[in-house]
């Protein structure tokens, strides 16, 4: 692949990006989120198209427009999500849609079975055919999932998304057995993942892409762990953040030794009046679901939660909400917004009971609620307009609208600047100011590292549901970051 | 998202409230028009008030169910059990009555065995985690069951006149069951536009996890709906009952489908959050001309059932269409 650009409304995802794949080689794609790789990915696999550049495959040119081309040239793709159907069989899920039938659509039981045996001996898994998928470990399933991609023809090319994210170290290493199986038969394997660990172990060479961008392509004897480190990381800082530094107050919130199974363990720390804490890490590190437990949203297996001083113990959002907390949710369309409703319904929705004398809204008392911060935040529309009208950056802000019209001190930011355009973004950043100098605290989760650098006093770090580091804000750069949140120790 | 999309994006919603919402409204309306214009040219007995008024009186049961059911739609869920709700709540207020109870408790037990039904079904529903279909079916099955189990099948008739003017009394010339159709309305129509609640029920039906998050206690809020559900239909019942001077345990046959079918021609749509009990009002009048005209014309009186069926289907694919439009 050579010079791939594609361009989405408003942003260039992708800007002259190289790969190059040989036969029987294991390539690690590396990246930060967002810098492209998935994007670079979808074009090999003819899921999107790219807008300029060029494909060859074995030195001829190969236009690949459809997801059918792709499987024509013998491209498979193995997402994160495995995509199985745990009720039917082994051999079923392998032919899925190419279940060898006699006439007039009756499975042909002992075909289909053979042929599945057959394919998995090849690939030297030891499953049997029959048991239901529904029967298998996570690691058996990948296998399940790998042995489809190879089960319609030859396959040349085999990316593989965060194979190992939720395997165990022994599935980890089935896996890693098969992909040299795999590469020895010539198989090329793009295989994308976070855990450098990984890199070194099956990689032979390694491309490493940032912002859209060819960074470099080496082979892995040339690279060392820190160097790896910082060419994800290193960037030019062009962006701007009005970032105001005001004295730390009292302190708002502490969390002691806070757990919850599978997604958070022992988690502590504390959060001022006037700071900005920035959260870290990469995706499925705990960072939502942490937001999630501090909101109320879901229930702490173990510690404590303190607010003021006072251990609190929330039944649900609207404890939290009592207690001074809001949550700007991750997903604003499925968490934050109702959206056939209007920007003051949706504004006053925490307010009712405030609001309702004997459960009566008084006559236009939502739209007087909301004009103001209609106003302040500089939403562009009326209060009376509906929310799913409006542009991504305007839905922002009237979901921070819901708590600036209450009493709430502490805020929790979960990306609050994803799919919001620039000049919106730089508008949240002025806000997130306004509210520390009026004594809240924020804590901003983000996967933008300038973001985070730019307005955080306090960085955490989180690594697999723990914190990895804490780092200053001043101290902070993003080699520091990104190492920790690749688990490294910093 | 760059500058022209977003101006996009405002102008359609600029435009959108008065090209598409309304329409869906008026659509409604205007096909109930067309209706009663179609049936006045056809037979001119149609237009008269005492036709007319015969027309709501027939549609004022099923209009009052509709309420309970547009409530129900509008949070994002549906409620099979309504008819046989009907017919629970009826039996209890004819066997208090006739067991020489006074009025106003015979009422308030039929009253409170609907509503307290009810509330079962959004307990189960909200705490229970289950789906409402399948909870409402099964209340559905249990209350008719219940109701023959209790009569033994037999119906209970002949009450005393101070009751049945409940449904024969007039105010002026307008006969008491539509009297009572128009307050319930209004009073349903006062609290879902002007209460929290009302205000939690569009929420919840429009985004159920994003209602929660803003603190709205929406386990509590599910389970009252399914309680208005049920005490409209005990209301009903009381209607049903001094109307036929009879509780029969097998009154309120397919009342769920007239009532879910009045709330969809009426434009709530079935994914919630979305219509209101105007629209309601509007769709059980046009199923009530659906059902009265064919006796005025003189077809078959089978031939109802087939009309509303389709009006429903069309209805409901006017929705999604417009839906799709809109997305777009």
């Amino acid at each position: 692949m050579r010079g791939i650009r594609k361009e989405f409304p408003g942003v260039v995802a992708l800007d002259g990006v190289d790969l190059e794949l040989h036969a029987g080689e294991v390539h690690m794609l590396l990246g930060e989120n967002g810098a492209g790789k998935s994007t670079l990915m979808k074009i090999l696999s003819g899921a999107y198209r790219k807008d300029a550049g060029a494909i060859r495959i074995n030195g001829q040119p190969a236009e690949i427009s459809s997801p059918r081309d792709a499987l024509a040239r013998g491209i498979r793709v193995i997402y994160q999500e495995l995509n199985l159907v745990p009720q039917l069989s082994v051999a079923e899920n392998i032919f899925l849609g190419a279940t060898p039938a006699r006439w007039a659509g009756v499975i042909d039981w002992r075909t289909l079975h053979d042929r599945a045996s057959a394919l998995l001996r090849n690939l030297g898994m030891t499953l049997d055919p029959r048991t239901p998928v529904s029967r298998l470990g996570l690691a058996q399933r990948q296998m399940v999932e790998i042995a489809r991609a190879l089960s319609a023809g030859d396959a040349t090319i085999l990316v593989m998304d965060e194979p190992t994210s939720s395997l165990t170290s022994r599935e980890v290493a089935q896996l890693f057995a098969l992909i040299e199986r795999l590469a020895a038969r010539g198989v090329a394997i793009v295989y994308i993942t976070h855990r450098l660990d990984e890199v070194f172990r099956i990689g032979r060479r390694i491309t490493v892409m940032r912002d859209g961008r060819h960074v470099t392509m080496r082979p892995i004897e040339e690279v060392t762990v820190p160097e790896l480190v910082r060419l994800m990381a290193n960037r030019d800082l062009t962006e701007h953040f009005p970032k105001v530094r005001i004295p730390r107050g009292p302190e708002l919130l502490r969390v002691e030794r806070v757990s919850r199974l599978g997604a958070l363990s022992d988690i502590s720390f504390s959060l001022h009046a006037g700071e900005v804490l920035g959260i870290a890490g990469l995706l499925g590190a705990g960072r939502t679901e942490l937001a999630r437990v501090l909101a109320g949203a879901d229930a702490v297996d173990e510690g404590r939660v303190l607010v003021d001083g006072g251990e609190v113990r929330f039944r649900g959002p609207a404890d939290a909400i009592a207690r001074g907390i809001g949550l700007l949710p991750e997903d604003r369309k499925a968490q934050g917004l109702v959206a056939g409703l209007t920007v003051a319904r949706n504004i006053a929705l925490p307010h009712g009971r405030q609001l309702a004398r004997l459960g009566v809204l008084p006559r236009r008392c939502e739209v007087a609620l909301a004009k103001p911060i209609v106003d302040e935040l500089r939403v562009k529309a009326t209060p009376t307009q509906a929310v799913r009208l409006l542009s991504g950056g305007n839905q922002q802000k009237v979901v921070l609208g819901k708590w600036l019209a209450g009493d709430v001190r502490i805020f929790i930011f979960d990306e609050p600047t994803r799919g919001v355009d620039v000049g919106a973004k730089v508008e949240i950043y002025h806000l997130m100011n306004r509210l520390t100098a009026r004594g809240a605290g924020i804590i901003m989760i983000s996967s933008e590292l300038p973001e985070l650098l730019g307005m955080s006093d306090r960085i955490l770090v989180m690594h697999r549901g723990r914190i990895q580091a804490e780092i200053d804000g001043r101290d902070a750069t993003e080699e520091r970051v990104l190492s920790a949140a690749l688990g490294l120790a910093s | 998202m760059t500058v022209g999309v977003r101006h996009r994006v405002i102008l359609t919603g600029r435009l959108t409230p008065l090209l598409l919402l309304p329409a869906r409204q008026f659509g409604t309306l205007i096909g109930l028009v067309a209706l009663c214009a179609v049936l006045w040219i056809l037979t001119p007995h149609f237009l008269t008030v005492s036709n007319l008024l015969n027309v709501a009186e027939q549609t004022s049961i099923n209009a009052i169910v509709a309420v309970g059911m547009t409530f129900v739609i509008l949070s994002g869920g549906i409620d099979l059990s309504v008819g046989s709700l009907v017919a629970l709540a009826g039996v209890v207020l004819g066997t208090g009555l006739q067991s020489g109870q006074p009025l106003p408790l015979a009422l308030a037990l039929a009253l409170a065995a609907g509503l307290a039904c009810g509330l079962g079904n959004g307990a189960l529903i909200s705490w229970g985690g289950l789906p409402p279909f399948i909870v409402t079916l099964g209340t559905m099955s249990i209350a008719r069951g219940a109701a023959l189990l209790f009569t033994e099948g037999r119906p209970i008739s002949g009450f005393d006149e101070s009751f049945r003017v409940l449904a024969t009394g007039r105010a002026g010339f307008v006969p008491a069951p539509v009297v009572a159709m128009a307050v319930v309305y209004a009073a349903a129509h006062f609290v879902l536009s002007r209460t929290t609640f009302g205000r939690y029920v569009y929420a919840i039906g429009g985004n159920e996890e994003a209602t929660r998050l803003s603190g709205v206690p929406v386990r509590f809020h599910k389970t009252i709906i399914y309680g208005v559900s049920g005490l409209m239909s005990a209301t009903a019942a009381v209607i049903l009952t001094a109307r036929l001077n009879s509780a029969q345990p097998i009154a309120g046959m397919m009342y769920e489908l007239d009532a879910i079918a009045a709330t969809v021609i009426g434009g709530t749509s079935l994914m919630g959050g979305d219509g209101n009990l105007g629209g309601t009002l509007v769709g059980a009048l046009i199923l009530g001309v659906l059902r009265t005209g064919p006796n005025l014309l003189g077809v078959s009186s089978f031939l109802p059932q087939i009309v509303i069926g389709g009006v429903s289907i069309v209805a409901v694919l006017l929705d999604t269409v417009l839906k799709r439009k809109n997305r777009t």
